[in-house]
C-alpha cells in the first residue's frame, strides 16, 4: 500500500494532535459542560449565579490587576526598547542591554518568591530606602497585596515585551527616524510619533500574550498577596481543593476564557481595522 | 556664564539623570534577586536588622543532604523533564516535518491548534485534566505530570521543529535523492542532521518549561509527585524562607544560562521562521 503525501502528513501529525485533543480540547469541553450543568443534570446558569455572587469582586480585581500590569509592562518596555534603539550614550545603552533581559526565563514562582522577600515590610526594598534616608523606619509598609502582584507581573513580563519591541524597532527604516531627528524633533517625539506607530502590531501581540499569561498564573497571587481580594486562579483552586466544587470553579474558568477572549477580540478588531485602512 | 558652559552643564545634568535612572532600574531588577541570595545564606534574620544577623551554609547543607527532600525533588524534576522532552520530541519531529515539508490540508488550523494550550487560561483546563486523570486512576503519577508538561510544551517543540525543517535547504535533499538515497535515508542522513540544532534548542526549551512548571503539577501531581517548584511553594508557604530561596536559586540557574545562550542555540534564520 502506498500513501499519498497528504495521508503521510496527516499520519505524522496525528500523534501530536491526539495529545492536544486529549489534554486540552477534551478538558475544555468538560469544563464547559460542567459550568453549564445544574444540580439536576440539565442546562442551567446556576453555577454562574453562585460564582458571580461569591466572586464578582475578584473578577473586577483580576481584570484591573491584569490591565494595570499590561499598561505598566507596555510603558516600561517602550522606555527600554526606545532607549536601546534611539539612545546615544553608548555606555547607558550597553548597560541597559546587558541588564534588562535577566527575568526573561525566570519562572513565575521564583519571581514570586523574590518579590515576597523584596517587597515585604522588612524586605530589602524598604531597608534600602531607610538606609538611604528616603523614608523613616516607621513609614515602611508591606507591598504584598495588589501592588505586589502588579510589580511581580511587570518585573517578569517586561523583558519579553521589550525584547519583541526592540526587535521590531531595530527592523524599521532608520532613514525616517534620522530625518525626524535632523528636522529638530526630540528623541522622545521621534519615538512616540515616528517609531511607535510602526511597531504597534508587535507591541499589541506581546501585550495580548502577556495578558493571557498573567490571567493564568496561580503562583504569584497565591504567594505574593494575602487571601482577599485575590485573583480568579486562586479562587478556582480554592473551590476545588476546599469544596470539590467543580461547577463553580468551571463557571469561574469560563469567565476567565471570556476575559481572555475579550483581549483577543480587541487585538483582532484592530488588526482588521488596519487591513481595511490599507 | 557663556553659552558653551551652559550647554556643558545641561549635558552633565542629563548624564547624571540618565545614570540615576539606570541605577534605579538596576536596583529594581537586581534587588529582588539579591534579596533571594541573601535569604539563602541567612541563618538568622529578623527585624529590625536590615541585613542577616548571622550568615552560614547550614540550610544549603540541609538542602543538599543526599537524603533531603530537595535532592529527591530535584531528581523527580529532572526525571520528569527528561521524559517530557522525549515525549515532546517524539511527537513534534514528525509533526514539524509534516508542517514544514508536506502538503498538509488546513495547515494554519493545525499550527493554531498546537498553540491553543498556551493561549488559554490554563488553570480552568488543569482542574478538569486532574478530574479526568483521577477517574482514570493516574492522578499523582509521574506519567500524568509528563503528559501535562508535554502538552504544554508541544507548541514550542512543534513550531521550532517546523521552523528548523523549513530552514533546511531543499537542494541538499534533492541532491541526496538524485544520487539514489531513499526518502527515509534522505531524511535521516540529510534533513534531520541539518535541522538538529533547532530541534535541540526546542528540546532545551521544553526541558526548562517542564522544570519550571508549577500550575499543572499543582493539580495533577499532588500529593505524590513533588517537583522543585512544588517544594519551593511548600517551603515558602510554611515560612521556611531559606529552603524556599535555595530552591528558587536552583531553578534560577538553568533559566539564566538559557537566557544568556539562547542566541547560540537558535540561529536567526530558524528564529525568523518560527510560527510562519
Amino acid at each position: 500500500m502506498s500513501l499519498s503525501q497528504r495521508q503521510l502528513a496527516l499520519l505524522l501529525i496525528a500523534p501530536g494532535l491526539a495529545l492536544v485533543a486529549a489534554l486540552f480540547l477534551y478538558p475544555l469541553f468538560f469544563s464547559l459542560v460542567s459550568a453549564f450543568t445544574g444540580p439536576d443534570g440539565g442546562f442551567s446558569l446556576q453555577s454562574f449565579g453562585k460564582a458571580w455572587e461569591l466572586y464578582s469582586g475578584d473578577v473586577v480585581f483580576t481584570v484591573v490587576i491584569v490591565l494595570a500590569s499590561c499598561f505598566f509592562t507596555g510603558l516600561a518596555a517602550i522606555v527600554i526598547a526606545g532607549t536601546l534603539t534611539l539612545g546615544e550614550n553608548r555606555w547607558i545603552v550597553g548597560t541597559l542591554k546587558a541588564l534588562y533581559r535577566w527575568p526573561l526565563f525566570i519562572p513565575f514562582i521564583v519571581a514570586a518568591q523574590c518579590m515576597r522577600t523584596f517587597l515585604a515590610k522588612n524586605g530589602l526594598m524598604n531597608n534600602s530606602f531607610v538606609s538611604l534616608g528616603l523614608i523613616e523606619p516607621l513609614q515602611a509598609v508591606s507591598f504584598l497585596d495588589w501592588r505586589g502582584i502588579i510589580a511581580t507581573f511587570v518585573w517578569k513580563q517586561t523583558p519579553f515585551v521589550a525584547l519583541l519591541l526592540a526587535g521590531a524597532l531595530a527592523a524599521i527604516d532608520r532613514a525616517t527616524l534620522e530625518a525626524g531627528r535632523n528636522l529638530g524633533a526630540s528623541r522622545i517625539r521621534v519615538l512616540i510619533e515616528l517609531a511607535l506607530p510602526q511597531v504597534m502590531p508587535t507591541l499589541l501581540v506581546a501585550l495580548v500574550l502577556s495578558f493571557v499569561t498573567m490571567l493564568s498564573v496561580l503562583s504569584v497571587p497565591m504567594m505574593v498577596a494575602g487571601s482577599q481580594p485575590t485573583m480568579l486562579t486562586v479562587d478556582m483552586a480554592f473551590r476545588i481543593n476546599a469544596y470539590g466544587d467543580y461547577a463553580t470553579a468551571n463557571a469561574l474558568g469560563v469567565i476567565t476564557y471570556l476575559i481572555s477572549a475579550g483581549a483577543a477580540i480587541i487585538y483582532l478588531r484592530r488588526g482588521m481595522a488596519q487591513e481595511g485602512a490599507r | 556664564m557663556n553659552g558653551r558652559a551652559v550647554m556643558r552643564l545641561a549635558a552633565a545634568a542629563r548624564a547624571t539623570l540618565a545614570a540615576f535612572l539606570l541605577a534605579a532600574f538596576a536596583f529594581v531588577l537586581i534587588g529582588p534577586l539579591a534579596n533571594l541570595a541573601l535569604w539563602s545564606v541567612a541563618e538568622r534574620w529578623y527585624t529590625p536588622y536590615k541585613l542577616p544577623v548571622s550568615y552560614g551554609t547550614r540550610y544549603w547543607e540541609q538542602v543538599f543532604r543526599p537524603t533531603g527532600d530537595a535532592m529527591a525533588s530535584l531528581g523527580t524534576s529532572v526525571w520528569i523533564a527528561v521524559l517530557t522532552v522525549i515525549v515532546a520530541l517524539a511527537l513534534s519531529i514528525p509533526a514539524g516535518y509534516a508542517l514544514a515539508r508536506l502538503k498538509l490540508p488546513v495547515r494554519a488550523f493545525f499550527m493554531i491548534l498546537f498553540l491553543l494550550p498556551q493561549a488559554f487560561p490554563s488553570v480552568a483546563i488543569y482542574i478538569n485534566v486532574a478530574r479526568i486523570f483521577y477517574q482514570l486512576g493516574i492522578n499523582g503519577t509521574v506519567f500524568a505530570v509528563v503528559l501535562v508538561h508535554a502538552a504544554h510544551g508541544l507548541v514550542y517543540s512543534v513550531w521550532i521543529a517546523a521552523a528548523a525543517f523549513g530552514a533546511v535547504d531543499r537542494d541538499l535533499e534533492l541532491a541526496a535523492r538524485n544520487i539514489g538515497a531513499s526518502p527515509l535515508k534522505t531524511f535521516f542522513s540529510v534533513t534531520l542532521p541539518l535541522a538538529a540544532p533547532g530541534i535541540i534548542a526546542s528540546g532545551i526549551f521544553v526541558f526548562l518549561e517542564s522544570l519550571d512548571e508549577f500550575t499543572g503539577t499543582f493539580f495533577v501531581g499532588v500529593p505524590q509527585v513533588t517537583t522543585l517548584p512544588l517544594l519551593l511553594y511548600n517551603a515558602a508557604m510554611g515560612g521556611n524562607y531559606q529552603v524556599a530561596s535555595i530552591t528558587a536559586l536552583i531553578l534560577l540557574v538553568p533559566s539564566v544560562l538559557f537566557m544568556l545562550f539562547i542566541e547560540r542555540f537558535l540561529r536567526a534564520d530558524v528564529l525568523a521562521k518560527v510560527g510562519a
